[in-house]
């Protein structure tokens, strides 16, 4: 069966078995490999998503539920928020081994849409299910408040 | 060192949790417990102490971890038929529905969804969410929670709303089809419902 969505700003269709987790037809079926399979379980993070704006474990997602919506990967990031993380990210060297990132990318940016300056309890409340082997939360915190930063200055520029 | 500990701490961490979320393997195999329709409680000739009787015999699925476990006190859902606090951490959010970046919609879908790794599955409802903070009552007695449930400035409900609630909810419904990993709630709705408008019935009496 045929499943249709806008992956990355591009209409897609994945011939499929509706219940086939959305991770395996963003890696398998459209070679964006750049989102993780971390724990199969929805409780590591590295498998996140955006779906219809909002973040999204796509190892516990079945691609059936996604039919008619909008997928964005860690490939597809576009916006004022995604640039500000990036940076954030590369200029205080955020990862170590780098397996959980493009999860914790994807939950940053979801927060920032949401709240442009988050304190430090939103942050915990947005990133807790996003694991980190190497702990880099120290960095990740760090990055998300110059992130948030950057936007505030740039709005106010 | 410090990397090697920090990732053996990491590993831990993450086999810990893998197993807080599929500890209810086994009892998933458990058969459910069962639940005693109203005519079963006839034979109490007191209509109060009937009353209470059938409130008891409902108590079974208020107190039940499927139930109890997103009617917490407080702002963190439990988990498992041992109601620990829920993994990944989460809070209650506006609407029950949790934090900006970390709603329950995250992980829960519109229905159970079995675990790629073949063990368990992660539940779903198109209506996932908690339970009003009022309408907390992990560790309260079953005296306490029908107090509060008669109480509309906490069940946000009159008496036959919450019938329907018990007897039809699709969240509630979930209680008794949580899928792959999960015991069900005792029963069955329709029997919780009868259960519900029978103790209405009777003059809605609490245990005291």
């Amino acid at each position: 069966m045929a499943v249709n969505f806008t992956l990355n700003g591009k209409p897609v269709s994945a011939d499929v078995d509706p219940e086939t987790p959305l991770l395996w037809v963003i890696r398998d079926t459209f070679r964006l490999t750049g989102t993780k399979f971390g724990c199969g379980i929805a409780q590591c993070g590295a498998c996140t998503v955006h779906l219809n704006g909002l973040t999204r474990r796509s190892c516990v997602t079945p691609v059936s539920q996604v039919g008619g919506g909008t997928v964005t990967t860690i490939e597809g990031l576009d916006g004022p928020e995604a640039k500000a993380i990036q940076d954030a990210w590369v200029d205080i060297d955020v990862p170590q081994c780098g397996f959980c990132q493009s999860g914790q990318v994807m939950s940053a940016i979801a927060l920032l849409r949401e709240i442009p300056k988050p304190s430090d309890e939103n942050i915990n409340q947005a990133m807790g299910g996003n694991i980190c082997r190497c702990a880099t939360y120290v960095r990740i915190r760090k990055a998300i408040h110059n992130a948030a930063d950057t936007l505030a200055s740039t709005a106010e520029g | 060192m410090k990397r090697i500990l920090f990732t053996l701490a990491g590993t831990v961490l993450l086999a810990t949790i893998a197993g807080l979320a599929l500890e209810t393997a086994s009892a998933a195999d458990a058969p459910a417990e069962s639940l005693k329709a109203p005519a079963a409680f006839e034979s109490i000739k007191d209509k109060d102490a009937r009353s209470v009787a059938l409130f008891e015999e409902m108590g079974k699925v208020f107190t039940h971890p499927r139930c109890s476990n997103c009617h917490p006190r407080g702002d963190s859902p439990r988990q498992g038929m041992a109601m620990h606090i829920h993994q990944p951490p989460v809070v209650r959010g506006a609407g029950g529905m949790g934090a900006p970046g970390m709603r329950c919609s995250t992980c829960h879908g519109k229905e159970n969804m079995p675990f790629v790794t073949g063990e368990g599955s992660i539940p779903g409802n198109p209506a996932w969410r908690l339970a009003p903070a009022e309408q907390g009552w992990v560790g309260k007695s079953l005296a306490q929670i029908c107090q509060q449930l008669k109480d509309p400035e906490r069940s946000h409900m009159t008496l036959a709303e919450l019938q329907k609630h018990n007897a039809s909810d699709g969240l509630v419904g979930w209680g008794w089809h949580p899928g792959k990993g999960r015991q069900p709630a005792p029963g069955s709705q329709t029997l919780f419902g009868e259960l519900t408008q029978a103790w209405i019935d009777t003059g809605a009496r609490c245990p005291q």
